[in-house]
């Protein structure tokens, strides 16, 4: 893309920012006159979101929107998904082109509060980690002075190298890319010695490369990124829908009802189960959908530790453990409000 | 829109002097109908442009993004691999947007006059009669020209780091200098007390060469004897600083690079991205370049230089003193669109990791701050006046060379 394409887009993207209705309606009634939610996610990252053999978009941040999806329409399928790079996510929310960004993006709160987003939720607890080629005989991230890395603009991974390099006092040389393809095969001819990203990313990267024995991550983790999906701020109840869906599918899992069970849990006798799956009282009111929308949620996604297992964890190539993003009660930091 | 003044028929006895003119006439007069409708024009454009801004605005505070140009003084907090001024991780994003302008006015620069120079000779070589020359320069401006610039910068950029050594196996070079994937490092010279000396040497050697010059073509013009004012010119510019350098003893220590665990260390480094982008929008526009050249030199009548030849000037000199000359007048305006083109295309530089104005400012700072309104505004309104110098000056320099007709 040649810049005058690129600043083409750009200004077309701000000039509907600019142009923009100043009084809009509701997203969720946007999104069911239109019959689809459309939701901006990452051009291509295993586990999180990319297209299967068949073309189908699959990965945790995918059956977020999926849920939402099953949730507002009883029908998962009824998702419209625009790949974006790191760089365009912002504007392409703010601009009223997605619904939901989500697209292993870190809450911060600059994101939070200057950018015309709030965060709904964390669906993924990670954290900034380095990836190094095994010939190079490094053991960890203290050895790094001196070394080149590969980055990705328009990330919050910029600034962490930055910072841990100043804090370690040590020095680096940064190589910085705009898409993730480009940053890899720099990595890969030898342009860099590190890769830098967050653990999971390094994870399903290092599938992609030629011999993914090779490669080493480093057990430093220099950041926190919660990763999340966010909506433009100013409509609460949209947000309310996408966060009470997130919190749905953890709920669930902690209660035990599974994409499988879910049917028969609608004759479970405990009241929690009940109030989740719309059998008792009237929750699907408040977020302006049917009772039953966390059950059609489950029914579509599974429980937030199936589509855990199934995207990024044993059932799936990148076999990453559940760590942090195990329940509270297991020791790790997934944790719902209860819905009642 | 401007009509001519309609004709009126004056009535025998009418008052000739003050023709009467009603606001109703005014309707059937083109030329205030025409300055009416154009007032309206400039006011719809106006409110429209206003309507805009202030939607804008609107819509960026309702949706609570942050606005206005404070942010420039805030802590940019991320590093940047090229740098031709100081520039650290704690330098404000200001400073990092600066950082950004000399980066791509250095790719700019230099492409420009690379691709000048390749573009010159590919075009004349296109004319040449030895047809071997004529074909290698034709396909490879059919080549060039037809293929976008952004997968010429890759597969350059790929080719590069493919055939490189891994820093462990770098290439020695003499003079402590090293060759790697990395780059080529070679030692950075630390200017010592005195070399102020040399400069101040460099700019008398200018000067002295523009007056020698001058002297050299007022003598040749009243005497028609020939001095080689070039050569001199030449060896003033080069052996006073030289000259200079030796006599303020050398002021100058050198960082030579090392080899270290992961990298070379010290020296100063020439970046793969910057060979790269550098190569590839030069070979890129050069091929532009040849045509314009080939074009210009094709449209100088036969006439003049069978005349030259006539009077017995050498090819050589038929070329440079009457061809050229008047070949410049065709090329000098499509050429300043082939600079423009250049200067723009160099913000491709983010696809290959160079940190040009587009990849620090419109891409890192933007990301950071959220701004993009302001931080677009910025790099287009930056663009803008480069290309608007870069028109003035050839605008200039072809006023320059136009014909001066007597």
């Amino acid at each position: 893309m040649n810049l005058q394409v690129k600043i083409g887009l750009t200004a077309a993207a701000l000039l509907a920012l600019a142009a923009a209705p100043a009084a809009a309606q509701g997203t969720l009634q946007k999104v069911n006159d239109r019959g689809e939610l459309t939701c901006g996610v990452n051009t291509g990252i295993a586990g999180f979101s990319a297209p299967d053999e068949k073309g189908n978009w699959a990965g945790i941040d995918v059956d977020v929107c999926r849920a939402v999806a099953a949730a507002i329409f009883k029908d998962p399928k009824k998702v419209k998904f625009v790949p974006l790079t790191a760089k365009e996510r912002f504007t392409a929310l703010q601009s009223g082109e997605i619904d939901i960004l989500s697209r292993n993006t870190t809450w911060t709160m600059s994101r939070d509060t200057s950018a015309g987003m709030n965060f709904a939720g964390i669906n993924y607890y990670d954290g900034q980690g380095f990836m190094v080629n095994k010939s190079l005989g490094v053991k960890s991230a203290k050895e790094l002075a001196g070394a080149s890395i590969c980055v990705q603009t328009g990330t919050t991974t910029e600034l962490n190298v930055a910072d841990y390099f100043r804090q370690t006092g040590m020095t680096y040389k940064p190589v910085v890319f705009e898409k993730l393809p480009e940053t890899i095969a720099a990595y890969n001819a030898g342009r860099c010695d590190v890769f830098t990203s967050d653990a999971s990313q390094l994870y399903a990267t290092r599938l992609t490369l030629g011999n993914p024995g090779d490669h080493i991550v480093l057990p430093e983790v220099i950041s926190k990124e919660p990763l999340g999906p966010a909506v433009r701020q100013g409509d609460a109840q949209w947000a309310n829908i996408v966060r009470w869906v997130l919190f749905a599918l953890v709920n669930a899992e902690e209660l035990g009802v599974t994409s499988a069970n879910v049917d028969k849990m609608l004759e479970s006798s405990n009241p929690e189960i009940k109030r989740m799956l719309g059998v008792e009282g009237d929750f699907g009111k408040g977020v302006g959908l049917d009772n039953d929308w966390a059950y059609q949620a489950i029914k579509a996604v599974g429980n937030y530790g199936e589509s855990f297992e199934r995207n990024v964890g044993q059932g799936s190539r990148l076999k990453i453990s559940r760590g942090q993003n195990a329940l509270w009660r297991d020791g790790g930091l997934q944790y719902a409000p209860p819905i009642r | 829109m401007m009509g001519r003044e309609p004709v009126t028929f004056k009535a025998p006895g009418a008052d000739v002097s003050h023709p009467r003119r009603s606001p109703i006439d005014l309707i059937y007069d083109p030329k205030a109908r025409g300055i009416f409708l154009q007032v309206l024009l400039v006011v719809a454009l106006i409110a429209l442009g206003v309507e805009i801004v202030s939607n804008a605005i609107t819509n960026l505070q309702k949706q609570n993004i942050a606005s206005g140009f404070g942010f420039l003084d805030r802590i940019a907090g991320f590093d940047i691999s090229q740098t031709l001024i100081d520039y650290t991780n704690t330098s404000t994003y200001g400073r990092a947007f600066w950082v950004g302008l000399t980066n791509t006015l250095l790719v700019a620069g230099i492409g420009i006059v690379a691709s000048t120079v390749i573009g010159f000779i590919v075009g004349i070589a296109r004319l040449s009669s030895n047809w071997l020359i004529a074909r290698l320069a034709g396909v490879y401006v059919e080549v060039v020209r037809n293929i976008p610039p952004l997968l010429m910068l890759f597969a350059i950029y790929f080719a590069v780091l493919k055939t490189l050594p891994l820093p462990r196996d770098s290439i020695a070079l003499p003079l402590s200098s090293y060759l790697n994937v990395r780059g080529l490092t070679v030692p950075k010279p630390i200017w010592q007390d005195g070399i102020g000396l040399v400069g101040a040497a460099f700019i008398a050697g200018c000067v002295a060469a523009i007056v020698l010059g001058a002297w050299a073509r007022r003598r040749r013009i009243a005497t028609g004897r020939i001095f080689p004012s070039v050569w001199a010119g030449l060896a003033l510019i080069i052996g006073l600083p030289v000259l200079a350098f030796f006599l303020a003893g050398s002021p100058v220590t050198f960082n030579a690079p090392t080899v270290g665990r992961f990298n070379i260390t010290g020296g100063l480094t020439l970046l793969p991205e910057l060979v790269a982008l550098l190569v590839g929008l030069s070979l890129y526009t050069a091929a532009f370049i040849a045509e314009i050249v080939r074009a210009g030199i094709a449209g100088v009548p036969k006439g003049q230089k069978e005349a030259a030849f006539a009077l017995g000037l050498s090819q050589g000199q038929v070329m440079r003193l009457v061809v050229i000359p008047q070949a410049m007048r065709i090329i000098i305006p499509p050429l300043t669109n082939q600079y423009l083109n250049l200067t723009k295309n160099s913000s491709l530089a983010v696809a290959i990791g160079y940190p040009d104005l587009v990849h620090v400012f419109a891409g890192t700072v933007l990301n950071q701050t959220n701004q993009a309104i302001e931080v677009i505004l910025i790099t287009m309104g930056v663009y803008l006046l480069i290309s608007l110098v870069t028109s003035l000056l050839m605008n200039w320099f072809n006023a320059r060379m136009a014909l001066v007709e007597r």
